[in-house]
């Protein structure tokens, strides 16, 4: 059995954490409703007053709240105090040009680094590990996330962000770092690029790594695990709810931990929104219980997958999720950002294109790639070649603006784009992530 | 004078140039000049043929194409000739895009293809120094 952060809470009997949820959800409700106008019309015309959540079976009462509702709310919309309140922005990679914008008082920080703090420890964190975050900073909750909980554990953090990977590797040589904090695409090609270099994965100074923000597979982790010659741990979340940390893996490495007496999770029927037994394989919905800024209460996080309460090896009591098995709807995953086909579609029809398009993606050297076929109008094409090409630069420019990574464009006639029963294919993922 | 070229997107795929090409052919057209440019993605055929008209109509139904002014210029049969009619040009202050040559039969001779920024100013320009520059017209039946 390894250690935990917060004993007390990780291995409490399912009593206690029913307990502290229903405390919780009750005080929560009455604070939404006094405070968030967008929820409190959403409960009336649903018939639901703060009274009759009285514990975390009445959660089911409530109304849903979706990635439509955030955009809509955008940017206050969903505010849970006055902004004077709050002491921190973060926010998603954006969808139809819209990003969702998280916001957070000192307290929700803290409760967010404490998860945060108990993944870390998870994967065997200490006072005197060396913690190397690599997760973009910024805006994105994943470098402020595993900075955040690295300091709470007392790690001495290294906070690298994203990219030069020279740079990352002549920082975890000299520096010895402990544990890596990244993308799993990104610590695979650490590894590769270490061995590139001579490195054979004992000459490095890392135990574990705690790598999420995109899908990876079984196969993804036994070959991380053997190039930097660590354990590798999954972690989980999401802005909307407050960001990595939601739920976190221990040394059984067979699903995460949800952070439940924060995150009340519930499985439902995509379609009809019922509430499914554990064990049932379904949409996951998130209720924060004590997010004072930004509190979302049952919120779709479109992930499909399941929990589990059967007894866990590392003594934690907490529920877990399985890795999701996949979105309910048609979000993709690139290098850590979520791109949605419509934002695609968005940025052509702004630039005078038809919204026929394709999107291929592909992992190439462990990191994705991502092409865009776009159907050429007549209006568009020149009979000089660099004026089409710039076309493309063009929509390129527009498009990392858009979705915060860089796609190839590529221009095609019109009606080559494959369509099946008259719709086209819109997307072509070629990543084997999934079994 | 300048006459009228039409352009195809071309992917840049195998028998792609064929399929573009029998377009034509089926119709009889004849085509005079040719020249196609390629990227890594597409290519762009570029076409001056016997019946502009017909072969833009043609070729509209399946590809995307444009139809553009360009200077076919004479050149005469001696060393420096096309060096001449470039020199012209660029003394006037026009820019040139592309270039590309055609024959037709002996008594016909050589020419080249220009696609400039400003016809009318090349054209005049051409036309100061003597040099002989075809019409549609004179493309029709050679």
């Amino acid at each position: 059995m390894g250690r935990y952060f917060q004993p007390e809470i990780e291995s409490a009997s399912r009593q206690e954490i029913l307990d502290i949820q229903n405390q919780k959800i009750v005080k929560q409700v009455r604070h939404v409703y006094d405070n968030v106008p967008y929820y409190r019309n959403l409960m009336d015309e649903k018939g639901v007053k703060p009274e009759d959540i009285q514990s975390v079976d009445d959660i089911k009462k409530l109304p849903f709240l979706s990635k439509a509702d955030l955009r809509e709310a955008y940017p206050y919309g969903l505010l849970g105090t006055d902004l004077k309140n709050c002491v921190r922005i973060q926010s998603t990679s954006g969808t139809t040009g819209k990003r969702v914008v998280a916001f957070y008082t000192q307290n929700d920080v803290d409760l967010w680094e404490d998860c945060v703090a108990r993944a870390i420890v998870a994967a065997g964190g200490d006072k005197g590990d060396v913690c190397q975050v690599c997760y973009g900073y910024g805006l994105f909750t994943g470098g402020a996330g595993l900075h955040g909980g690295s300091h709470k554990v007392g790690c001495l953090t290294l906070p690298m962000s994203s990219g030069n990977t020279d740079r990352q590797i002549q920082f975890m040589m000299d520096l010895n770092a402990t544990i890596l904090c990244c993308t799993p695409s990104y610590a695979a090609y650490i590894g590769e690029t270490l061995a590139e270099k001579g490195y054979k994965p004992e000459d490095n100074k890392l135990k574990a790594g705690i790598f999420g923000a995109e899908p990876w597979t079984e196969e993804m982790r036994h070959n991380i695990e053997k190039s930097l010659g660590i354990k590798a741990f999954d972690i989980y979340g999401l802005t909307e709810i407050s960001g990595p940390g939601v739920a976190f893996e221990c040394e059984e490495q067979s699903g995460m931990h949800i952070n439940e007496d924060h995150f009340y999770a519930e499985i439902i029927d995509p379609d009809t929104g019922e509430v499914l037994p554990d064990g049932s394989e379904g949409e996951l919905v998130f209720t924060a219980l004590d997010k004072e800024a930004f509190p979302l209460l049952r919120y779709r996080t479109r992930d499909i997958c399941v929990l589990s309460r059967e007894k866990c090896s590392c003594g934690r009591t907490l529920v877990k999720m399985c890795k999701p098995r996949g979105r309910s709807d048609d979000m993709m995953i690139i290098r850590g950002v979520n791109v949605f086909p419509s934002q695609i579609e968005t940025v052509l029809l702004n630039e005078g294109y038809t919204p026929n398009y394709q999107i291929i993606v592909d992992r190439k050297n462990n990191s994705d790639t991502l092409d865009i076929n776009v159907e050429l109008t007549p209006d568009k094409f020149s009979d000089i070649i660099s004026e089409n090409v710039k076309k493309e630069r063009k929509l390129e420019s527009a498009m990392r603006t858009m979705l915060g990574i860089g796609p190839k464009v590529h221009l095609v006639p019109p009606k080559t784009i494959v369509r099946s029963e008259g719709k086209a294919v819109r997307v072509i993922d070629k990543r084997k992530l999934h079994d | 004078m300048a006459i009228r070229q039409i352009s195809v997107f071309v992917e840049n795929q195998k028998g792609k140039l064929y399929e573009t090409l029998k377009l034509i052919a089926d119709e009889g057209i004849n085509i005079r000049a040719l020249s196609v440019a390629d990227t890594n993605d597409f290519g762009v055929l570029r076409l001056i043929t016997s019946d502009t008209d017909k072969t833009k109509e043609v070729l509209s139904k399946d590809c995307v194409v444009n139809t553009t002014t360009v200077i076919a210029a004479k050149l005469e049969d001696r060393v420096g000739a096309l060096c001449d009619v470039i020199h012209t040009l660029a003394l006037a202050d026009i820019n040139i895009e592309y270039v590309y040559a055609f024959t037709a039969s002996e008594e016909f001779g050589a020419y080249v293809v220009i696609r400039v920024d400003d016809v009318a100013k090349a054209e005049a320009a051409l036309v100061a120094e003597n040099v002989p520059i075809l019409s549609e017209e004179d493309i029709k039946d050679m």
